[in-house]
């Protein structure tokens, strides 16, 4: 797929901009701090319904404006979809297609699909657990829009069965309320929590493989990566789950796995007011040969596997169907000595739409040969 | 901020459901500038709803007398008994002309983020009903989001003992994550009739 046309009003720094695009490598040259990424920011939104760089939506809106607006014509296999969202922080966002209102905004899932890379990922390798499963999380849900459910689902189970148990721990003595409530969260957690967990053990176990070759691509002389997915059900989980080539991780056994290990950490539970089991305890584990990348690696391989991780994500989703994703590339180029741009100039330009920022045009690759913008103040002028 | 009794209605309006700060600054000031025989008629009608609204002693649902309206209504099935969270749900349903049945108002869901459990639903009431009355039938149409479900669930386990009595479900067909009371009629009146046995 391709965006044909992006038009963002009010978003970030920028008050207008109406950029026809097309499919091919796209350069965005320009000094820092112009709003290179802020337009990427705004594409990978309408993909992913969140921002890369923040958590909360009120730092999209232009300074001194009540709401963004961002416009994108996607073309998908012929087929041509508008899509716009209007951005206001404290109400929910509205979405339309093709001029025409969603239900919820959660609707226009799937009918863009990005992978986008930018410095804000070494994070991914150094940040905390939290951010590897919300990379595993986003990808489920652009390979699949129904996780997009799947997952807020579980995290409000989550978060009600976390209250109940702060609540009961508190009471203690035996209350039967309390209890068969509790046993009804527990069906609720392990129903959706397996659905959750399949997915993801599913998802690593095919990503894998692409991550590891596109590491060995752009980190040559490095040892081997590889990435594992470490269930908080230890060795309850079935063997060969969510490893290459392994069993398929269904969620009906899982449910009952995790139902009888929810059972098992009861007491404890209620001791410390948290569920303790679940994939929100889970971890995606990065191993540069036989060490973790996490705490190990030097900053070029750290960085070189994070990029290797959006890479393989971006291998894995054009290897499936629903349309090949947009390819978003934010100040990669800076960050490489030459061997490593012309690997990764290669990938891109194989791409069937990649829009690629920098600062300066000797920092893009001359493989990576299309249209040229420059970014000044205001403005985005074809070059 | 305004000086004193305007902010203080500010306030007392930004407290209820649905209205922001902006809201209820608007309201406000259209109060302030409407003519006194209308904000006459909102404070009568206020003032009577507080002392003469109640609610059913058998269902729960909002009333105007000891018994609802449909409670009353000897035509009503009374072998058949739709659960909902709210008052608001059993108009929804009425709306749908597919249930002949009666009602049982929760009032609410599970909800231990706001501190509801079983104790603060009208669940006791639901159980002694059933044990009482001849029901054959209770049809559970809590919202099709995460407190309705497991509120579903709490339900289905209560009753599972009663011998003889069929417990179902409103069919799959609602949006998830909605609410009941916004499911469009024809949607409803579908999962009324299609609704599964658990
Ligand atoms: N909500 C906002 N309203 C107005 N301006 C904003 C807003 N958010 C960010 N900006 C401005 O946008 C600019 C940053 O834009 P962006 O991150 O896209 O820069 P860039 O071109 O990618 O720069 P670099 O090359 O340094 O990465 C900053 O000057 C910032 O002040
Ligand atoms: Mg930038
Ligand atoms: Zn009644």
């Amino acid at each position: 797929m391709y965006l044909r046309h992006l038009q963002v009003t009010d978003f970030r720094s920028w008050e207008h901009v109406d950029l026809p695009l097309e499919p091919g490598p796209t350069v965005l040259v320009g000094p820092n701090g112009r709003g290179k990424t802020n337009l990427l920011e705004a594409v990978g939104y309408v993909a992913t319904l969140s921002s890369h760089r923040v958590a909360t939506d009120a730092p999209l809106i232009r300074q001194g404006c009540e709401r963004a607006l961002v416009r994108l014509a996607v073309v998908n296999e012929g087929r041509e979809l508008t899509v716009e969202l209007e951005i206001a922080p404290g109400r929910a966002n509205r979405a339309r297609v093709n001029r025409g209102a969603v239900g919820r905004p959660r609707d226009v899932l799937g009918i863009l699909r990005t992978v986008l890379f930018a410095p804000e990922d070494l994070a991914l390798v150094r940040g905390d657990p939290g951010e590897r499963r919300r990379f595993l999380d986003d990808l489920l849900v652009q390979r699949a829009p129904r996780y997009a459910g799947v997952r807020s689902d579980y995290e409000k189970v989550l978060r009600q069965r976390n209250a109940l148990l702060k609540t009961a721990g508190k009471r203690r003595g035996d209350d039967p309320y309390a209890a068969s409530t509790l046993e009804v969260w527990d069906n609720h957690l392990a129903t959706s929590g397996a659905q959750l967990l399949a997915a993801r053990l599913n998802l690593v176990a095919d990503l894998g493989p692409h991550t590891s070759a596109a590491y060995a691509g752009v980190a040559p002389d490095s040892r081997p990566a590889t990435i594992g997915y470490r269930s908080s059900l230890g060795a309850a989980l079935p063997e060969g789950y969510g490893v290459p080539g392994g069993e398929r991780a269904e969620p009906e056994k899982l449910a009952e796995i995790l139902l009888d290990a929810l059972g098992e950490s009861r007491a404890a539970e209620l001791e410390r007011g948290v569920s303790l089991v679940g994939p929100h305890r889970d971890e995606l584990e990065l191993t540069l040969g036989e060490t973790p990348a996490k705490g190990y690696a030097s900053h070029g391989e750290s960085w070189s596997f994070a990029l290797a991780l959006r890479l393989g994500s971006y291998e894995l989703l054009r290897a499936e169907s629903g349309g090949e994703p947009v390819l978003l590339l934010d100040d990669v180029f800076a960050e490489l000595d030459r061997r490593r741009r012309a690997r990764l100039a290669e990938v891109a330009a194989s791409a069937e739409q990649v829009l690629v920022t920098a600062a300066v045009d000797e920092d893009v690759p001359a493989e990576l040969e299309g249209v040229r913008f420059a970014v000044t103040h205001g403005e985005v002028r074809r070059a | 901020m305004y000086e004193g009794v305007v902010q203080d209605l500010i306030d007392e309006l930004g407290r209820l459901p649905g209205i922001g700060p902006k809201s209820a600054q608007r309201i406000a000031f259209h109060l302030l500038a409407t003519d006194p025989a209308d904000i006459a008629r909102l404070q009568e009608i206020l003032g009577k709803v507080r002392e003469g609204v109640r609610f059913c002693d058998i269902c729960g649902n909002v009333s105007e007398e000891e018994r609802c309206r449909i409670c009353r209504d000897a035509r009503r099935d009374p072998a058949l008994i739709c659960v909902v969270e709210e008052p608001k749900d059993v108009l929804a349903v009425e709306r749908t002309r597919e249930f002949r049945g009666r009602y049982h108002v929760l009032g609410g869901a599970l909800d231990p983020l706001s501190g509801v459990g079983p104790d603060q639903l009208r669940i006791k009431e639901l159980l002694a009903r059933i044990g009482g009355e001849e029901v054959s039938e209770v049809i559970i149409a809590t919202d099709p989001n995460t407190e309705g479900e497991a509120t579903a669930t709490y339900l289905v386990r209560m009753l599972r003992d009663f011998p003889g009595l069929t417990v179902t479900r409103l069919a799959s067909g609602l949006p998830m994550g909605g609410d009941l009371e916004f499911a469009d009629e024809l949607t409803l009146g579908r999962a009324l009739s299609g609704r599964r046995a658990l």
